[in-house]
């Protein structure tokens, strides 16, 4: 068969493939459809490991893999997805390891931009989440570049964790909580017992306000691949009412699959986690 | 996942009732608080130190290790164990439906449950066990249901009084206190003095808990601090927020090694958020009512058997 008509099944099979993608997407849509999926992107290394790829190799599978994913989130309507890709723990890694996976992300973010990228196809905003000033100066930039250039996009949203940890977020967020108090005037005895008076104590919702999170709702599934049964940091404050989920294959083998399988899970529990919900929100107001 | 989800048909109420009985006759040996020294063999930094199981690893054998050894089931090894567990004890009011009874009886049964695993615990060397008895959410509950709640805990704390000086458990009661009834607020007071010398176990209780709230609170006591003139908002750490967390009632062990939720829920619903950072969690069906000794040692097992890595490479 020629190139050129190898090009013509290949177009006409992906064809096929988006169409049978899209019927049984509107299946699932018929039940409750998470707003919001958080991944913990577990497993690159494993996976180079397991196939003999060299050290990296496994992040950049993991990235085509995460570029799949997103797709298929997007094409199943979700609006938000939040992925961990870089923890601030994990500058302790080997420095050769650390320089290799901060030129990626560079790479990546760059591509990204690209045409013809979900990007582009999805009209998505890309959020960068952590303390970007602890990253390496290109992909410090390459994040704020994505962050510009997307900020006008009315489409689903990407949030990025980088040299993030939810520990941190929350510090971050109590240090400009007590930081706009000072500046109210609230944590400076004046001598004024009326102006003493009228501050109020810093409340949760001071607090959720200065979260890197604050425009977004919390996440409904919350996916840690490679089966490990921990959160290592990560949304801590934001998945109280989350639910965990523990796919054993490694980050670069979750498939369809395994998410339309994360689906199902999440809208048999459903009916439970919103009631739930109501009762955290009746309890609230 | 679905590995470490586990139904325990055979296990009922009548054999935890008649198995805790046993256990309580056969008390429990008093041994002297450990750690710290060895502690100082990691970073101070790393958050390793914070989880004691890790670092206590590299302790040397004691003749006192080696007794415990004698008491723990034969594939636990002890310097895997875990230093600090914590339990969501769900599914009280379920197990109850199931049996046609009302939820009192579930909660009654998990509060043996609690007490075979508080004795279990102390047996095999788990030097801190907090336990999420009641969440702020947990208010709007039927009026008749949170009364019987508040009832038992009052009957518990008064009644157990004696055991837990015996035993050498220390009480703390975490949690927003104020929402609780006066006689309550004022048990719970005399029990957490009258134990706070006792080093067998500490048993935190989360009574009217929420987690956010919690983390809220220590950033309304640091907020104080920069009232006070005592910190710059910009020189606050993550260590001044630990401190002010209402866990730091156990200085050496503030976070938990491992978190255990019954009745097959797979969320943290409010509880240590801050804490649970590295925590390893472990999920089952079984209800709390049901969980036993069976059920306590496979969550350890599988507490033994996981690469706890902090954001590192191990290799």
């Amino acid at each position: 068969m020629g190139k050129r008509s190898r090009k013509i099944v290949a177009r006409i099979i992906g064809r096929l493939w988006r169409l049978f993608r899209r019927w049984l997407f509107l299946m699932f849509t018929f039940g409750p459809m998470p707003q919001h999926i958080a991944f913990i992107l577990d497993g690159n290394r494993r996976y180079a490991k397991k196939h003999n790829l060299k050290m990296g190799a496994g992040h950049t599978v993991g990235f085509n893999s995460l570029v799949a994913v997103l797709r298929y989130c997007y094409e199943l309507g979700v609006k938000q997805v939040t992925v961990y890709a870089f923890s601030i723990d994990n500058f302790r890694r080997k420095p050769e390891e650390v320089k290799g996976l901060m030129a990626l992300m560079k790479e990546k973010i760059d591509e990204l931009l690209d045409e013809d990228t979900i990007v582009h196809k999805f009209g998505l905003r890309i959020n960068f989440w952590g303390c970007l000033h602890m990253l390496s100066e290109p992909a410090r930039a390459a994040a704020e570049r994505a962050m510009a250039a997307t900020a006008n996009n009315t489409g689903p949203v990407l949030s990025v964790c980088v040299a993030y940890t939810s520990t941190d977020e929350i510090l971050r967020a109590i240090k400009k909580s007590c930081s706009k108090k000072t500046a109210e005037g609230c944590l400076r005895f004046t001598g004024d017992p009326v102006r003493d008076g009228a501050c109020s104590a810093i409340a949760v919702a001071d607090l959720e306000e200065n979260l890197d999170s604050a425009d977004c709702p919390d996440p409904d599934i919350l996916i840690r691949t490679s089966g490990e049964t921990r959160l290592s940091n990560f949304l801590l404050w934001q998945s109280t009412l989350t639910h965990l989920q523990n796919p054993l294959p490694l980050w670069p083998e979750f498939s369809l699959r395994n998410l339309i399988w994360a689906i199902l899970e999440y809208q048999r529990v459903y009916p439970y986690l919103e009631a739930r919900r109501r009762s955290l929100a009746k309890k609230h107001n | 996942m679905l590995s470490s989800l586990h139904l325990n048909p055979t296990l009922n109420y009548a054999t935890l009732n008649y198995s805790s009985t046993l256990l309580l006759l056969r008390g429990s040996r008093r041994r002297t608080r450990r750690g710290g020294a060895n502690d100082s063999l990691v970073s101070t930094a790393h958050p390793a130190r914070q989880y004691p199981s890790l670092s206590a690893s590299l302790a040397p054998a004691r003749e006192e290790e080696r007794k415990e050894e004698a008491l723990l089931p034969p594939h636990l090894r002890p310097e895997s164990l875990p230093r600090h567990v914590a339990v969501i004890m769900d599914g009280n009011s379920r197990w109850a439906k199931a049996r046609g009874l009302p939820s009192s009886a579930g909660h009654e049964a998990g509060y043996h449950t609690l007490k075979k695993m508080v004795e279990l615990s102390c047996q095999w060397g788990i030097r801190a066990l907090t336990v999420f008895a009641f969440s702020s959410e947990n208010w709007t509950r039927p009026k008749m249901e949170v009364d019987f709640l508040m009832t038992l805990f009052e009957n518990v704390l008064k009644e157990s009084l004696g055991e837990f000086l015996r035993e050498g458990i220390r009480i703390c009661i975490i949690g927003d206190s104020s929402e609780l009834p006066q006689s309550l607020q004022k048990l719970a007071k005399e029990v957490v003095d009258k134990t706070k010398n006792n080093t067998q176990i500490d048993l935190i209780v989360a009574i009217s808990y929420s987690g956010r709230k919690e983390i809220t609170q220590a950033c309304q006591n640091i907020a104080q601090k920069v009232k006070d003139g005592l910190l710059e908002p910009e020189d606050i750490t993550e260590s001044h927020i630990e401190e002010e967390l209402e866990t730091n009632c156990i200085p050496e062990f503030p976070n938990p090694d491992l978190l255990i939720r019954t009745s097959g829920e797979l969320r943290l619903s409010n509880f240590l958020l801050w804490q649970s950072a590295y925590t390893e969690l472990f999920f089952t069906n079984t209800y709390w009512p049901d969980f036993g000794e069976a059920d306590y040692i496979e969550a350890l097992t599988s507490f033994q058997n996981r690469q706890r890595r902090f954001g590192q490479r191990i290799n």
